[in-house]
């Protein structure tokens, strides 16, 4: 029985390895300053890169920051703080279950939404739908961090006379902001590979663009036209941007873990 | 606490940059079908005027007509003409012909590089009665080709298609069973096969299947060496799909004035039998007047600089009378009121 | 004679001294509060919205012919403007099946060896990649699927399997790569990490003295485990499994990569097929007129409540094995 376990963890890694190593050998190979600083070239013909997909992800993802870090974390701190009350209990159980809403259905709403008054597809459109995804899982978060600050620090504060909603913000989230930051940043990496949401409310954008009303282009779209696409020379654009997505998705995650590791110490 | 001037600040910044912005960026989505050639023209035409950025999505035509109905876009395209249903949702639309196409039946069979098809084969395949390669209705025209024993895969679009909407309009004049079953339209209820998105995921898909057919616009055909089948023509006559067949089939077609049109299936010895129009969808009364009056311009020199990449792309150039037609209308589109055009000859 | 407790917990009066000061309305905490009860508030409101929308949108197509028939309708046809789920919970369901049945068994075996037999090293070592499996993005194990699995699938894996098994009607037909097969295998690569994770917090809180007495009685490592610790945490791990397919019930990109996009019924797990995500990602751009938007907007609602469902069902049992279960063995 335990060859058999043993045999489970080298069946869970062969897909890992297969995938990282092929990202990163036919994804290095395409990659060029270029790449990273061009837009796509018109079908068919060689060159361009994925530049304003990188740009336009971390654009996307910052209205999305924008509007669901608020939200999810101030709704997470009413969790911790008022937690005994019916409406506190029914906010928390929503939570829970828009976690598991798929992507897909996001979109829809966010299309009805955004994209439909504001008669245009639109970066805003997509980074509503990001944030979406995002509220229920950094409420939850945020919620069992606060938990987790010392009683005693926040009745020291109160005791000193400082007002409860200092106290709240100075002393409470102050100390589980390490915390905080680390769910921020795992929310962010997860919203940076989100594909779904983005098709009817981005779309994409041939051209650079930093305007909130207009379609901007997303690495993830990128990724996803490129793979489907007859062309050769997109199937390796594909996977070199599918290498760019990795590591800015890793980077996110890491710092994440970095900084909740150093807030400790 | 300190990152609230931070975010506050990078929140000015973005909107600071979206002020500044002096280029023109027109939103347009929609076929497939001419994406190989508007991508081409897109990017030529940024090059003559270097602040008109036109962004096309190429999302199918049922994707075009949607977006240009909804005015979520500034323009749409398509290769199947909007019904009366859709015209009446999008009072004020107008059908731009820009260039012509063929739709091409391709396939992977390794060791056959040529093959015949006639209407009923052909229906016969979509319809999924004919599931092998050897099949005798296929041997019966293709006599010295060698047939494998394995089963046909049929490739056909997942998305609305204004590509499926021409093959389809061919399949039903030629095929009664085909009408009364799938019938025409820009999505039908295929008998058979696995979908792709796009005429890029068709081609994509039967590249990497082997014993697959599908059915694309012959520039994705020769872009990626796909071997792409002759058909029999309404005369009888075998052909293949060429600019000069291509050009042939428009050559006896009566064209009304809103220029929607099929020419599938055209009278004549040497038309091929799936050709099309495509069609750029814009609003006869444009609302915003610096993209309305970049975009006129923008299809002008498509009607005429325009035509001369598609050739090399094997797009068929509108033919001549067509063009001065197609002038009189641009000239009739307005902004606030006032002919875009006024200015020109 | 009064009870001690009756001295003890008789109620006062909160005192109050006849000088002092009315209470003062603290302004700043007050604002405070009531911008936390917004924040919080604000969670509803999206949920509200979400269900909102779908509703306004797909709503009539539900209640048009009934949703029953909806659902249990197999064809799908824009053309003439009939719409019925059942190809896309066909699919959906098929492979979603597919991959618990090929998930469940390596997760839990995976969870097992971490949480039982490996070293406390091994295990950080060994999470470290299972914590980058649940972080790679749909589209990029999409990318994987189309250029590694498929023509894996279609040469030699589903030629084999056909060989082998040719008299069941799941291994018939041409073997050309993409289908529920494909998808299901992809599937069950995504979830590994989630039901992987949550087994392995659950299988943490069998208390330890429960798994000693065991081995105190003579049983050996795997008696122990299949006697103690496993029942206690069986309610937990089934939670897990059904979050693993709940979120596999809702996976787009890499699905409608490999699936074949074909909303058809069919036996046969080479053949193609579609999802509830899958089609509304392909269609719902270009879905012109109201019944065609609407369908795939009631596709959406059908999906939400199922997916809703299933994640309440799933954390109430893993919640439930948290706090261990009213008896320990079966």
């Amino acid at each position: 029985m335990t060859a058999l376990c043993a045999a489970a963890v080298l069946v869970a890694l062969v897909p890992l390895v297969s995938l990282l190593w092929l990202v990163v050998s036919k994804g290095g190979a395409g990659l060029s300053l270029d790449f990273f600083g061009s837009v796509p070239a018109p079908a068919g013909e060689a060159g361009g890169g994925v530049g304003n997909g990188i740009a336009g992800t971390l654009y996307i993802v910052g209205i999305a920051c924008l509007i669901g870090v608020p939200l999810g974390v101030g709704a997470g701190v009413y969790l911790a703080e008022k937690s005994d009350t019916p409406l506190g209990d029914a906010i928390r159980f929503t939570a829970e279950v828009l976690s598991g809403v798929p992507s897909i259905v996001v979109g829809i709403v966010a299309y009805g939404l955004v994209v439909l008054p504001m008669r245009r597809f639109s970066a805003l459109a997509g980074g509503v739908g990001l944030a979406v995804l995002m509220v229920p899982t950094l409420a939850r978060s945020t919620e069992e961090l606060v938990r987790l600050v010392p009683r005693a620090l926040l009745e020291g504060s109160l005791a000193l006379g400082v007002p409860e909603w200092r106290t709240s913000l100075r002393v409470v989230l102050r100390t589980a902001l390490g915390g905080i930051m680390t769910a921020i940043l795992l929310s962010v990496a997860r919203a940076a590979g989100e594909t779904a949401p983005l098709l009817f409310t981005s779309l994409n954008n041939q051209y650079w663009n930093w305007s909130a009303d207009q379609p901007t282009a997303a690495l993830t779209v990128q990724i996803y036209n490129y793979a489907v696409s007859p062309y050769q020379d997109w199937h390796d654009k594909a996977w070199s941007a599918a290498l760019v997505l990795l590591l800015l998705v890793g980077s996110l995650s890491l710092a994440g873990r970095l900084l909740s590791r150093r807030r400790f110490r | 606490m300190k990152r609230i001037p931070l975010i506050a600040g990078l929140a000015l910044a973005i909107a600071g940059a979206s002020l500044a912005a002096d280029k023109l960026l027109i939103n347009g989505a929609g076929a497939t079908f001419p994406y190989p050639i508007y991508s081409k023209w897109f990017s030529e035409y940024n090059k003559l005027h270097p602040n008109v950025q036109i962004n096309y999505q190429s999302i199918g035509s049922g994707g075009g007509i949607k977006q240009i109905t909804e005015r979520t876009v500034d323009f749409g395209a398509t290769d199947a003409p909007m019904t009366a249903e859709e015209l009446a949702k999008a009072p004020g639309i107008l059908h731009i012909p820009t260039v012509m196409g063929a739709v091409v039946a391709v396939y992977n069979l390794p060791g056959v590089d040529s093959l015949r098809f006639s209407p009923e084969t052909l229906a016969g395949i979509f319809l999924g009665k004919i599931t092998k390669w050897n099949d005798p209705a296929i041997a019966k025209d293709n006599a010295k080709a060698k047939l494998p024993d394995a089963a046909i895969t049929v490739v056909h679009r997942s998305d609305g298609s204004g590509t499926t909407s021409v093959f389809t309009d061919y399949l039903s004049k030629v095929s009664p069973e085909w009408k009364t079953g799938p019938g025409q339209g820009k999505s039908v209820n295929w008998p058979a096969g696995l979908g792709g998105k796009g005429n890029e995921g068709v081609t994509g898909t039967v590249k990497q299947t082997e014993g697959a057919i599908g059915y694309v616009e012959i520039a994705y055909g020769k872009q990626n060496k796909l071997p792409m089948a002759e058909l029999k023509n309404h005369d009888g006559h075998w052909v293949k799909a060429t600019l000069e067949s291509v050009s042939a089939a428009a050559a006896k077609a009566e064209i009304p004035d809103d220029y929607r049109v099929s020419i599938t299936d055209a009278p004549g010895n040497d038309a091929y039998p799936i050709s099309g129009f495509t069609w750029l969808l814009v609003y006869k009364e444009q609302t915003d007047p610096a993209k309305g009056d970049a975009l006129v311009h923008f299809l002008w020199w498509a009607l005429h600089d325009g035509q001369k990449d598609a050739p090399a792309l094997d797009y068929g150039p509108l033919p001549a009378p067509l063009v001065k037609k197609v002038e009189g209308t641009l000239k009739s589109i307005t902004v606030q009121g006032k002919p875009v055009l006024a200015a020109r000859k | 004679m009064q009870p001690a407790s009756n001295i003890a917990t008789a109620e006062r009066a909160p005192e109050r001294l006849p000088n002092a000061a009315p209470a003062r309305v603290n302004v700043p905490d007050r604002a405070w509060a009531v911008a936390l009860t917004v924040l919080g508030a604000g969670v509803l409101v999206v949920a509200a919205i979400i269900i909102a929308e779908l509703w306004h949108t797909g709503g009539t197509s539900l209640t048009r012919t009934g949703a029953v028939a909806f659902v249990t309708r197999s064809v799908w046809d824009p053309t003439r403007d009939i719409y019925g789920a059942l190809p896309f919970v066909y699919g959906t369901l098929v492979t979603s099946a597919v991959a618990l049945l090929l998930a469940v068994p390596v997760s839990i075996g995976l969870a097992i060896f971490l949480t039982e037999m490996a070293p406390g090293a091994a295990r950080s070592i060994i999470s470290f990649p299972i914590a980058l499996l649940a972080g790679i993005p749909s589209v990029v194990y999409g990318l994987w699927g189309l250029f590694v699995l498929v023509p894996l699938l279609r040469n030699p894996i589903e030629p084999t399997l056909a060989k082998a098994l040719a008299f069941l009607p799941l291994f018939q037909g041409p073997p050309i790569g993409l289908g529920y097969l494909a998808a299901g295998v992809i599937l069950a690569v995504m979830i590994l990490p989630t039901i992987t994770s949550i087994s392995i917090e659950v299988l943490q809180t069998v208390p330890g003295p429960l798994r000693e007495a065991a081995l105190a009685l003579g049983a050996t490592r795997w008696e122990a485990i299949r006697i103690a610790v496993l029942p206690y945490a069986r309610a937990g791990i089934v939670g897990a499994v059904m979050l693993g397919l709940g979120r596999a019930l809702g996976e787009t990109m890499a699905v409608t990569m490999v699936i074949g996009n074909s909303p058809t019924i069919r036996a046969s797990l080479f053949a193609p097929g579609y999802s509830l995500p899958a089609v509304i990602a392909n269609e719902f751009a270009e879905a012109s007129g109201a019944l065609h938007t609407g369908a795939l907007a009631a596709l959406g609602l059908l999906l939400f409540v199922v997916t809703v469902l299933l994640n309440i069902a799933a954390r109430l049992l893993v919640r439930m094995s948290r706090r261990g279960p009213a008896r320990v063995a079966a």
